[in-house]
């Protein structure tokens, strides 16, 4: 540990690790650090004895569950969607090479007391009970907009301007009902509350063309998951990183973030040894998480907080069709909430537990002061519950960019069901380290016949 | 048709005992003096003909020095079919080493993996500590294969490699055949992600740069 680092990473989360690996690959000369004895951090996917060990300290994984190594639980639900930028970084980093990836099997939305599925074609669509017959020639016109948008081809406007026009002007021009308006913003543009429709429209015509593309892409759902769980992305980056040179400490306390007079930082100390480096970024948990570090200095603060409910099932989610992945959506309005309640479901078609069991997480923004309760509706939706891990975790935000005093922290895991936010705090801390905006070039890959 | 094989292979052994070095001789046929610790080594694949016209394609995962802080990833041992785990026959300890790696494997990895155990730098035989007796006992003991290299003259690289590929298509499980668990996209069961779909309009043009 005598050596001197250009960068310092903390914590192996996916934002870490990928900015880890894209580092390395600069030519960065970078050690990165992990208090945990695993990769991945918040974002990582645990074996039984793991899980138990974060949860239930003193109690052992029942028997009846199987083997410990047949599970990769996911601590944050989320999937991969299949169009969007978390893609494009795997692709163009050549870390796809470390993964596997399949489907998420469905999309499911709730509505009046049952679930249905996202139409994912016409065909669907047309069947769909989510709309009656004439609501479903507004909503096809609307789409057929959505579809010949041409930016520069103003008759492709139907005299909608995306950057002034709210996207409830855009809804009553359609002439959608609020149900029809509650399934495209929260089962397709994936806005957790409605705050969306007395905005511009343009982000949420970009995210209804990210779903559409990325239902196309693979057919029947828009979003993938990685074989073994998510934790495997971290892992891949990692790898990524550490194949440029990058020096990984796993099970490494990190004991204090050292500073100079002027609140620069020098180094990362670990015990009585320091380590030096130019910069460090690492996940708000290592820098306080909240209450104030050394020097009194508050570098994170809550934005808000988030319960998620682990939940083991011997059956597959009712009403799905027997899906072994899903995702549904409870729309806010529809149990008179403010935000959306997702779950997330995933099985042993995935490499992420014993045959016969499903891993469902339902997640939702906490409003209340009885998170559990808030829930409760998602919950009832999976049939009987074999067992259940229950977290509310803050969502930290970092005060400041870090150019000052060259310490970057990410933001953490938040309630949206997929990783654009990850990428996009990817490309913000990377700005914020370098100067310079992110701009991914494929590696030469060195492959023998 | 002759058969066709596809196995990953994964690394193991201390810091600076020539894994590196023994894959580049395997792989190129090079070997260079002043090698620093691996940087930058992609991925790496030999295959391997046998008398049958069998061939094996081994697709070959270095440590990329992760091992050093004891900070492998479980996706490294993921699926391997065959593991290469390196002494150095002028060092009594790094078999100590390599005996606490191979614990590591029995306990992580598939127990079907085929474990080869390699006593590397043969060339500096006058300098060495670990005996050929000492390491086959322990060997034969474990059940693994052993063999003793140089990879800097080449002498036994070849041979233990063609061994592992001579034991694997009859002891690695069904499902390993024609692709290991990670293989390139021909054998994926999955979806592609390097593979750009035709989707419906309104979607932005994919990138192949």
């Amino acid at each position: 540990m005598d050596e001197e680092y250009d960068v310092i990473v903390l914590g192996t989360g996916l934002t870490e690790c990928i900015l880890s690996g894209l580092l390395s690959v600069e030519g960065k000369k970078v050690l990165h650090m992990d208090r945990n004895d695993y990769y991945g951090g918040d974002s990582a996917s645990l074996n039984l004895t793991q899980l138990y060990r974060k949860f239930r300290p003193d109690q052992a994984p029942p028997a009846e569950l199987g083997r410990d190594r047949d599970y990769a639980v996911d601590l944050i639900p989320k999937f991969i969607i299949a169009n969007g930028e978390l893609t494009r970084i795997l692709v163009h980093t050549d870390v796809t090479r470390y993964l596997e990836f399949k489907q998420i099997a469905g999309s499911f939305v709730y509505r009046d007391g049952k679930i249905s599925k996202v139409p994912s074609t016409e065909m669907e669509a047309v069947k769909s009970p989510l709309m009656g017959l004439f609501e479903k020639r507004r909503a096809k016109k609307f789409f057929e907009f959505l579809q010949s948008w041409k930016e520069d081809d103003p008759n492709t406007h139907q005299g909608i301007d995306l950057d002034k026009h709210t996207m409830s002007q855009v809804y009553e021009k359609f002439g959608l009902e609020p149900g029809t308006q509650d399934f495209i913003g929260h089962a397709m543009a994936l806005y957790l509350d409605d705050d969306y429709k007395t905005k511009p429209a343009r982000p949420t015509y970009e995210r209804i063309v990210l779903y559409t593309s990325s239902m196309a892409r693979y057919g029947k759902s828009p979003y993938i998951y990685p074989l073994y769980g998510l934790g495997e992305l971290p892992q891949a980056f990692a790898r990524l990183s550490a194949i440029y040179g990058g020096t990984y400490m796993l099970d490494k306390p990190i004991d204090e973030i050292v500073t100079d007079a002027d609140g620069k930082f020098v180094g990362v100390r670990s015990g009585n040894e320091t380590v030096k480096a130019k910069q460090v970024v690492g996940d708000p948990s290592y820098f306080g998480a909240g209450k104030p570090t050394e020097g009194g200095k508050v570098r994170v603060v809550e934005e808000g907080k988030v319960i998620r409910a682990i939940c083991f099932l011997k059956h597959p989610i009712p009403g799905t069709d027997d899906a072994d992945s899903a995702q549904i959506i409870i729309p806010q309005n529809q149990v008179g909430r403010r935000n959306d309640i997702y779950i997330a479901m995933v099985s042993s078609t995935h490499n992420v537990c014993a045959k016969d069991v499903y891993v469902a997480i339902v997640s939702t923004i906490v409003e209340t002061d009885r998170p559990e309760q808030e829930i409760a509706p998602g919950l009832q939706l999976l049939g009987p519950i074999y067992d259940k891990f229950v977290s509310v975790s803050s969502i930290y935000t970092p005060t400041s960019g870090g150019q000052s005093d060259n310490i970057f922290i990410t933001r953490s895991y938040d309630a949206t069901s997929h990783f654009e936010t990850v990428v996009d705090d990817v490309h913000d801390v990377w700005k914020r380290m370098m100067g310079k905006d992110l701009t991914l070039q494929k590696r030469n890959v060195e492959v023998e016949a | 048709m002759s058969k066709q094989f596809q196995f990953k292979l994964v690394l193991l052994g201390e810091s600076a005992v020539g894994k590196s070095s023994l894959v580049l001789r395997f792989v190129k046929d090079q070997f260079d003096d002043y090698r620093e610790s691996t940087i930058g080594a992609a991925f790496l694949t030999q295959t391997v003909t046998l008398e049958d016209q069998t061939t094996v394609k081994f697709e070959i995962w270095d440590t990329a020095g992760q091992e050093r802080y004891k900070s492998l990833a479980p996706m490294y041992y993921r699926n391997a079919n065959c593991a290469v785990v390196v002494y150095d026959i002028t060092q009594a300890s790094s078999l100590e080493k390599a005996k606490s790696w191979i614990r590591e494997l029995q306990r992580q990895a598939d127990p079907s993996i085929v474990i080869a155990l390699c006593g590397n730098k043969l060339d500096l035989a006058a300098r060495r500590q670990v005996s050929q007796e000492e390491a086959k006992k322990y060997a034969d003991e474990e059940g693994l294969m052993w063999g003793e290299t140089s990879a800097k003259t080449g002498e036994g690289v070849s041979e233990i490699f063609t061994a592992i590929a001579k034991k694997l298509p009859q002891t690695a499980p069904p499902s390993a055949r024609g692709g290991a668990g990670r293989p390139g996209a021909a054998a994926r069961t999955g979806v592609d992600l390097n593979k750009q779909a035709t989707a419906g309009p309104g979607q932005t043009e994919p990138c192949n740069c």
